[in-house]
């Protein structure tokens, strides 16, 4: 393997029913930054059935190049139909870094990938960067349950793959006026060659959807003491239109369930304003929200790790402090006469 | 119906030590358990025996001391065990894990054809979940990952139907057998041992295979020398900074933090206001 045969980044864009997957678009952000350092084209893969109007997005968002293969096998995502293409490719046009969204396909499809094409592959990275000596890919992830980030290499592999952690990245601000080079593929596939089949997709509305869009989150933590004093969160949280989640000490305790969990092994959240209340900010529980814009952080313990990442920080006992917020909000819902309208 | 299930031995605690001239796990200093999602894939494949009959078999690679999650996967209901353990399997990355353990499933298979293979979703060590679909690669056989439901085996047809987790929501996905799954936790619960599987696992010695039980294995492709990653450094995730704290009784420090959030009241509007 000649590695200097492989050039420029590539993203994988996932895409449903039409619409770009956010964590393509992240990629797209931080796929830029890699290409500039390495002076080379960016350019993400895109695959579906009618999937063309897509490209000029894929642009917008930070995109030299789309490479794309539209085909009715590809209507959903299948490892099979996928993986044909993009290792077609991949071992044609040889990318020397090739990112791919930590989710369940992503992670799918570049596994498989990765075991054809022979190279390596860093799972659910938070951190990515360019040792430029070298021109070598940094892909850092946590690892032991996120108390120590490890940067993995592949030094003798082309090309260089991982895939990246919804909302880590940022998506560039799109621009229509970008202008990029379309390379469309064909390839051979038959449905009757597929030896699985999507029978249905079900969309879940649950409550496990809301935390990730929430727009504000009150989030609580194992100091609220037993369930009966978590409950004065929801009051809080109806108060100002927002989503309740919790620690996973709380998930365990029983006071919530497992899906309304914040962090490493839960969700992860990016909301305008989050609220951590006793709480301690461990880092797994760090990681799934340190995005958000606003962290507003209420915990007696002025030492307490959560301090650290808010932007606005109470020490004081949240029992008292809660249900003056609470208080002062409705007052002022009040007062405006529904002219401001949180919910 | 042959399963063979793929279980990995881990260390099973929140404070792992990490050998700092090495960057490797100390495994010494934890306790050695069942990866937690293999447990649950040997529970489903002990449900999916109840329906079609048929044998278990539960393979491994790691030290001798990985017997340990052999036998616990026989108390949970695997019929047979196997290890791959030597050397030059250390130091693996995915794809030389997958490499090796596919080179073990193409053996056993020669002992008994293999209908379906069940890995976890992911081990809570690595944590990668790379493994799965890396082995049905090489057996070119179809992976179904993220699985949280086998609703039905039709082993006439040669068919299952499976429920896999989505982002928001889940698949129902037909696939072929011979394939491979990754489950996640929620795929069933744990059920207590019954008494003759505990009594079957105390005394059972699994089949233990050294690299030179194997005849055509690419040595180059193994453990250290077969895995194109490795990990370049280990340092402390980087701490954000704090922002301003709030002084005062409680009730001015509420009354402050309101009149910021005021400031930035677009940020309390829901998107749909955006
Ligand atoms: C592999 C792994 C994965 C994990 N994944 C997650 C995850 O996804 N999400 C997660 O959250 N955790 C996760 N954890 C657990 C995490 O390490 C912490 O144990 C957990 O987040 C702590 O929860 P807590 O902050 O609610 O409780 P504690 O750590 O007990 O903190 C309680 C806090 O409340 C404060 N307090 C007490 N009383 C009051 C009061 N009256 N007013 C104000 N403050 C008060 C205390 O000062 C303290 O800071 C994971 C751990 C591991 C090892
Ligand atoms: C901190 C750290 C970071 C790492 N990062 C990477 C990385 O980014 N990329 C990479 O390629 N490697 C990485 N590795 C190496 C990786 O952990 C090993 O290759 C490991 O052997 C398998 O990966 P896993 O634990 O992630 O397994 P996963 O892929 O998460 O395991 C999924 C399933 O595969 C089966 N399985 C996995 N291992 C075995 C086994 N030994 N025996 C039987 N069944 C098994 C089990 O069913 C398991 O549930 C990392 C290791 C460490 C310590």
């Amino acid at each position: 393997m000649n590695l200097d045969d492989y050039r420029g980044v590539w993203v994988f864009i996932e895409e449903t029913d039409g619409v770009i997957e956010g964590v393509s678009l992240e990629l797209l952000g931080a796929g830029r930054t890699l290409a500039d350092k390495l002076e080379v084209p960016l350019a993400g893969v895109l695959m579906g059935d009618g999937i063309k109007p897509l490209a000029s997005k894929v642009i917008a968002h930070g995109a030299d190049e789309v490479y794309m293969i539209d085909h009715p096998v590809m209507k959903h995502y299948r490892t099979e139909s996928f993986m044909k293409g993009v290792i077609m490719l991949a071992e044609k046009y040889k990318p020397e870094i090739f990112l791919y969204g930590a989710t369940p396909n992503g992670k799918d499809l570049a596994s498989a990938v990765a075991t054809d094409l022979n190279t390596g592959l860093t799972a659910d990275t938070t951190m990515l960067d360019i040792d430029m000596d070298n021109r070598l890919f940094e892909a850092s992830r946590p690892a032991f349950g996120g108390n120590i980030m490890a940067t993995i290499l592949c030094k003798k592999h082309r090309p260089q793959m991982a895939t990246v952690r919804p909302k880590v990245m940022k998506a560039l601000e799109p621009d229509p006026s970008r202008t990029g080079r379309i390379i469309e593929e064909k390839i051979a596939l038959s449905e009757e060659d597929m030896r699985t089949k999507v029978l249905k997709i079900v969309k879940d509305i649950t409550n496990k959807a809301n935390l990730a869009e929430a727009h504000v989150i009150v989030c609580g933590g194992k100091g609220m003491g037993d369930l009966q004093n978590f409950q004065m969160l929801y009051d809080l949280a109806d108060a100002i239109g927002a989503t309740v989640g919790g620690t996973r000490d709380v998930v365990e305790a029983g006071w919530l369930p497992h899906h309304l969990q914040i962090g490493q092994t839960g969700e992860t959240v990016t909301p305008k304003i989050y609220f951590a209340i006793a709480l301690s900010g461990a880092i797994q529980h760090v990681v799934g929200m340190k995005n958000s814009e606003i962290i507003i952080a209420i915990n007696k313990d002025p030492n307490a790790p959560i301090f650290d990442v808010a932007t606005y920080g109470i020490v004081g006992d949240a029992l008292e402090i809660v249900p003056k917020l609470t208080e002062q909000f409705k007052q002022m819902r009040n007062q405006k006469g529904g002219e401001i309208s949180y919910a | 119906m042959h399963i063979v299930v793929c279980v990995k031995q881990v260390p099973d605690t929140k404070i792992i030590k990490i050998n700092p001239k090495t960057n490797t796990l100390d495994r010494r200093s934890a306790p050695a358990i069942l990866n937690p999602y293999d447990a649950h894939a040997v529970q489903e494949a002990v449900k999916i025996r109840k329906l079609t009959g048929g044998t278990i078999s539960v393979l491994s690679m790691g030290p001798p001391q990985a017997t340990a999650v052999i036998k616990r996967s026989v108390e949970i209901g695997a019929d047979r065990g196997y290890l791959i353990s030597d050397r030059a399997f250390a130091g693996a990355d995915t794809l030389a894990t997958s490499y090796a353990l596919s080179k073990a499933l193409e053996k056993i298979s020669k002992e008994m054809p293999i209908d379906m293979v069940i890995c976890g979703k992911h081990a809570i060590d690595g944590d990668t979940g790379q493994v799965g679909p890396g082995i049905a690669r090489r057996l070119d056989i179809p992976p179904v990952t993220n699985v949280i439901e086998v609703a039905e085996v039709n082993l006439k047809e040669k068919t299952v139907l499976i429920k896999r987790k989505q982002t928001n929501g889940h698949e129902l996905i037909q696939s072929q057998l011979p394939c491979l799954l990754t489950v996640e936790k929620e795929i069933n619960d744990i059920e207590y041992s019954p008494l003759p599987n505990m009594i079957k696992a105390a005394r059972y010695e699994p089949v233990i295979w050294a690299v030179s039980d194997f005849e055509n294995v690419d040595r180059t492709q193994l453990g250290l020398k077969g895995s194109p990653t490795i990990v370049g450094k280990m340092f402390s995730p980087p701490k954000p900074e704090g922002g301003k704290r709030l002084e005062g009784t409680a009730d001015d420090q509420v009354k402050e933090l309101i009149s910021l959030l005021m400031d930035k009241r677009e940020l309390l509007m829901p998107k749909s206001a955006n």
